[in-house]
């Protein structure tokens, strides 16, 4: 049975507890992944403006990178395997087949947001764009939004390490 | 994060509760404060299943560490003797150096170590119970309106 990277993706927005917490979903067009914060009141940081957490901020950021690295890295053009428990999830023309649950995620090494408004008490936007994917080390740029795709709340730039075949 | 103060009387202690008080996210993830020094702040959050990051490991969430180090370092530079009344975080780095170990609690200790007219400086640590730190952190942030 062929496993999509649609599915995969879908996958772990369900198995991961703390996206579930966060309540973060996923707009897919075509080829294009928009990571989705829908407003919630334990999201609030600073109840006078109310503005949204900058450590909430900072999770969406991260999820939507590594939703997007693991997109990328499954996709056409990622043409490389991404490792999962179990038989290997393997890849290839958007396509993979996979026995193991969910694929190992890649880990962050680390994460710089720049914060350049105040995240306000509604919805927020973010996407993903992988500069470089080696074989050990990405490197992905995320912007966020609210209302507005050219006014940013926030942006960030972070290095992950690629899940490394066992053996 | 964003924060607004209150009168410049009281000490670290008092004004970085109160802060965490009224936080929504703050108590939604459980912190607490453990201490707070003028311009030192440590502030813990215990493990808990609905914040795991990997449900093959139980290793919390990146997020959840970047929300602690947000917090205690915004409250470091609110009980720094300056005592700016609002700050906001301009940028925040962190280095992720080794995952929490699951079921342990994690403390992050923030220290804003330099204040100008307008801008703090900011460093923290977070440990669980291991000797190496579980991630370290950089961050500037505003001072005053």
């Amino acid at each position: 049975m062929g496993l999509t990277r649609e599915s995969v993706i879908d996958g772990l927005l369900a198995k991961v507890p703390y996206f579930g917490w966060l309540g973060v979903q996923l707009d897919r067009r075509g080829d294009e992944l928009t990571t989705v914060l829908p407003f919630a009141g334990r999201l609030i940081g600073n109840p006078a403006l109310p503005a949204l957490h900058g450590g909430v901020t900072a999770a969406f950021l991260e999820t939507a990178a590594v939703m997007e690295l693991v997109w990328t890295a499954m996709g056409d053009e990622g043409g490389g395997v991404l490792p999962a428990d179990g038989p290997e999830v393997e890849l290839g023309k958007g396509e993979a087949r996979a026995a193991g649950p969910m694929p190992r995620l890649p880990k962050t090494i680390d994460f710089t947001i720049d914060y350049l408004r105040s995240g306000l008490a509604r919805d927020a936007y973010a996407r993903g764009r992988v500069v470089r994917l080696g074989r050990r080390y990405a490197s992905v740029q995320v912007e966020a939004w609210q209302e507005n795709r050219s006014r940013l709340f926030a942006q960030a730039t972070g290095h992950f390490l690629m899940p490394q075949p066992r053996g | 994060m964003e924060m607004q103060s209150g009168t410049d009387a009281q000490d670290a202690e008092t004004i970085v509760r109160r802060f965490m008080e009224v936080v929504p996210h703050a108590e939604a993830l459980g912190m607490e404060v453990v201490e707070a020094t003028p311009g030192c702040v440590e502030v813990a959050m215990p493990w808990a299943p609905e914040f795991v990051g990997d449900p093959r490991t139980g290793v919390l969430h990146g997020g959840v560490i970047s929300a602690l180090m947000d917090m205690s370092c915004g409250l470091s530079v609110l009980c720094h003797p300056s005592r700016p009344p609002v700050t906001a975080t301009i940028d925040l780095r962190i280095d992720y150096l080794r995952s929490a170990a699951p079921g342990q609690r994690v403390r992050a200790r923030a220290e804003c170590f330099h204040v100008t007219r307008s801008v703090a400086f900011v460093r923290a640590v977070a440990r669980d119970d291991g000797d190496t730190p579980v991630a370290t952190a950089t961050g500037t942030f505003t001072v005053g309106v």
